[in-house]
């Protein structure tokens, strides 16, 4: 029998298990953050051209670690924890195999310490997407591979905790809806990582020797596992979102129905998102690219919308049910602006809806992704998304993550508070230069803009230098509430005060 | 109500609330009329991505734009050949680690067809100043019908990482207006981007 805890805060009962594996989880999450965010230090003062601190060989390769650590490794391992918590913790249920669960704990580490020796070591200078035919060692094809397994078992053992849960009648009534939408996370998982190994084995087997892979083809698929691994984040965004309202001022669900019905949208249309990479590649016709870059009608940014309203409408509900009912806006100003929690919640919302939505959706589309294709414009938009979207949820979650399950206090808590808005205005400054950049044609992935060495002359404008340095500022900003994020979340989980629990 | 922490007790599919009704309203009509723009920019915009698509291949790519250059070639820049092709015709740029082949010499106004294609990773053809992108792929050749519409001392930025000489491969393009019989001098003269 599984010895539960009950939790003092929430009167959950927690399984040891349970508690173990997200902790696993997110101190890893935690390290790769730290060494992705040391690589984007590295990469953004090279980018800074007035600094251009790393010789080209550098600048590629921590691009490559930077990218395969914040978008693969931080933020899926940090998903792993969601996915623990949303199945066992929140259902009051015992993880279904929890020996299942730390070999697939082991496989991705095993994976990422494989990737993270041939990045480092210079045997796969790559970038995150590794195009074929850009050639990296088989280790590296290798460690994604096992990853993905890992990554693909915790998905399904989340699904067997959630019928664990339901035969042990562990909760009443239907899941909650955090749950469900964590569930359509772990379903968009599924489909990402499929595509996952329906690319990299070919490609694995390739890098041996053994095979063709066609460049079209791998980005086809490809990118059926980079963007929707993205996808992935969105959900499981918009579920903390719903989390972080519920923990922080008792926020409501409106409409259950309305709620769910778009979760259920981003199950069904998200995925065709992948399609936005290859609108100006050769391979596919326009009909293709049309049906595919809309979503299907934009019925996902349908589901965005519908979240974009229900997520600020629970907030207030939630304000004005616990008494701040005085004029239009008294639920707003008297929110706890000083809960990191709180503030990285408004700020998530507002990062990723108004700055990283809207710019994704207007780059799908076949005229304006003719001019922002592959230039800073995209790293400007997916910043807005995955870094002020969903890792600043992240962030404001483990403020809490932090006590219910670590069972500690949070250590310097006035850091705490300033972090978020550190991290938000940092982001946004530096989204909106890169992005404003790109408008003038400066590429992404570049070691020299101002093509010294080429065969021949190019100046952009002198605009795009004072941009650039606005990013370069922006950019260091964020860098320091990531820095503190990481001192704060570490000195927490290892010296922080302990806080008493009960056991039954 | 509940939160979206607790499970919701009985029957939760109810009729939604009037403020949501309509916003779920205006943003579905919102989605439509983006959608309906795709396809009506797609026939009445002038620039689209569609070109004329085939698959080929590199070794056979390299030697039809080198049959190319051998028509049209006018003088070398660079090590690399410049060629100027008549209006109207086929025109061909090789993209390969770390350059575009060969710098091209077109007339404002005319119309030609352009193939792009790499012979050995992918590559990105950005268009500077006037920011224009497009993947370029081994194995493909990728046909855009173009027509200069200014004069000018164009380059092209490889802007999809193809190895550590990535920051080198620049190509360039000189539009020449057709009223003017002199071209524009090496590098830098005619207007820098």
């Amino acid at each position: 029998m599984t010895q539960f805890r009950v939790c003092p805060t929430t009167g959950l009962k927690v399984d040891p298990q349970a508690d173990a594996l997200i902790k696993a989880n997110a101190v890893v999450a935690t390290v790769t953050l730290l060494i992705g965010g040391i690589a984007a230090i590295g990469v953004l003062l090279t980018r800074w051209q007035a600094v251009h601190l790393l010789p080209a060989d550098w600048f590629y390769r921590l691009l490559t670690v930077h990218g395969m650590n914040m978008l693969i490794f931080f933020i899926l391992f940090f998903e792993m924890a969601v996915l623990y918590f949303a199945s066992a913790v929140l259902l009051n249920s015992r993880v279904a195999a929890p020996k299942v669960g730390w070999a697939a704990f082991a496989l991705m580490v095993l994976g990422t310490a494989i990737i993270e020796w041939t990045m480092f070591t210079g045997q796969a200078d790559v970038l995150f997407t590794s195009y074929v035919p850009l050639r990296a060692t088989p280790w590296y094809y290798l460690g994604v591979i096992l990853f993905a397994v890992g990554a693909l078992v915790v998905t399904i053992l989340f699904f067997a905790t959630l019928v664990v849960a339901k035969r042990e009648k562990t909760y009443q009534g239907s899941l909650p809806l955090v749950t469900f939408g964590a569930a359509t996370a772990a379903i968009i998982a599924v489909i990402t990582l499929g595509h996952g190994a329906a690319i990299y084995i070919p490609t694995f087997f390739w890098s041996l020797g053994m095979m063709n892979v066609d460049a079209e083809v791998y980005r086809l698929v490809w990118w059926g596992l980079g963007h929707s691994s993205q996808q992935i984040n969105v959900a499981a965004m918009v579920s903390v979102w719903y989390l972080l309202g519920a923990l922080t001022i008792g926020s409501v669900v409106i409409n259950e129905k309305i709620s769910r019905t778009a979760f259920v949208l981003y199950v069904l249309f998200i995925s065709m998102a992948s399609a936005h990479h290859l609108l100006v590649d050769p391979g596919f016709g326009p009909a293709w690219k049309v049906w595919n870059t809309s979503y299907a009608m934009y019925l996902a940014v349908l589901a965005s919308m519908i979240h974009g309203f229900t997520v600020p409408a629970g907030i207030e509900l939630g304000q004005r049910l616990r008494g701040y009912t005085k004029g239009m806006f008294d639920w707003l100003r008297r929110a706890p602006w000083g809960d990191p929690g709180f503030s990285a919640l408004i700020f998530s919302i507002i990062i990723f809806g108004f700055v990283g939505g809207i710019t994704g959706v207007t780059f799908g589309t076949e005229q304006i992704n003719i001019i922002a294709h592959n230039t800073l414009r995209v790293p400007g938009h997916f910043h807005a998304t995955v870094v002020g979207g969903t890792a600043l949820a992240f962030m404001g979650v483990t403020y809490y993550v932090i006590p219910l399950i670590f069972r500690k206090k949070i250590a310097f808590y006035a850091l705490a508070k300033i972090q978020p808005y550190l991290f938000a205005v940092g982001m946004l400054i530096f989204s909106t230069a890169m992005t404003f950049a790109g408008t003038f044609g400066v590429p992404r992935r570049h070691w020299d803009i101002t093509f010294s060495q080429a065969p021949f002359d190019l100046q952009f404008s002198p605009t795009v230098d004072l941009v650039m340095g606005i990013m370069g500022i922006g950019g260091l900003i964020a860098a320091t509430g990531g820095g503190i994020y990481i001192v704060v979340t570490v000195w927490s989980m290892f010296f922080g005060k302990p806080l008493e629990e009960a056991r039954v | 109500m509940n939160s979206g922490i607790e499970s919701p007790k009985g029957i939760w599919w109810k009729p939604a609330h009037r403020n949501e009704k309509i916003w779920v309203a205006i943003a579905f009509a919102w989605c439509m009329v983006l959608f309906a723009m795709m396809p009506f920019w797609h026939l009445r915009g002038g620039q689209n991505p569609s070109g004329i698509r085939s698959k080929v291949e590199p070794q056979a790519y390299r030697a039809r734009t080198q049959e190319f250059i051998r028509a049209y070639q006018v003088g070398t820049e660079s090590g690399i050949p410049v060629v100027e092709p008549p209006a109207g015709s086929d025109v061909y740029v090789m993209a390969m680690m770390w350059s575009w082949q060969p710098v091209l010499r077109l007339r404002k106004g005319a119309q030609y067809t352009l193939h792009l294609s790499s012979l050995d990773l992918n590559h990105g053809f950005s268009l500077a100043p006037v920011n224009l992108n497009f993947q370029i792929l081994p194995g493909y050749d990728y046909a855009l019908r173009v027509t200069p519409t200014e004069a000018g001392d164009f380059r092209i930025i490889c802007n999809e990482f193809c190895g550590i000489g990535h920051h080198l491969m620049l190509g360039r393009v000189i539009v020449l207006d057709d009223q003017t019989a002199s071209a524009p001098g090496p590098t830098g003269v005619g207007g820098t981007p």
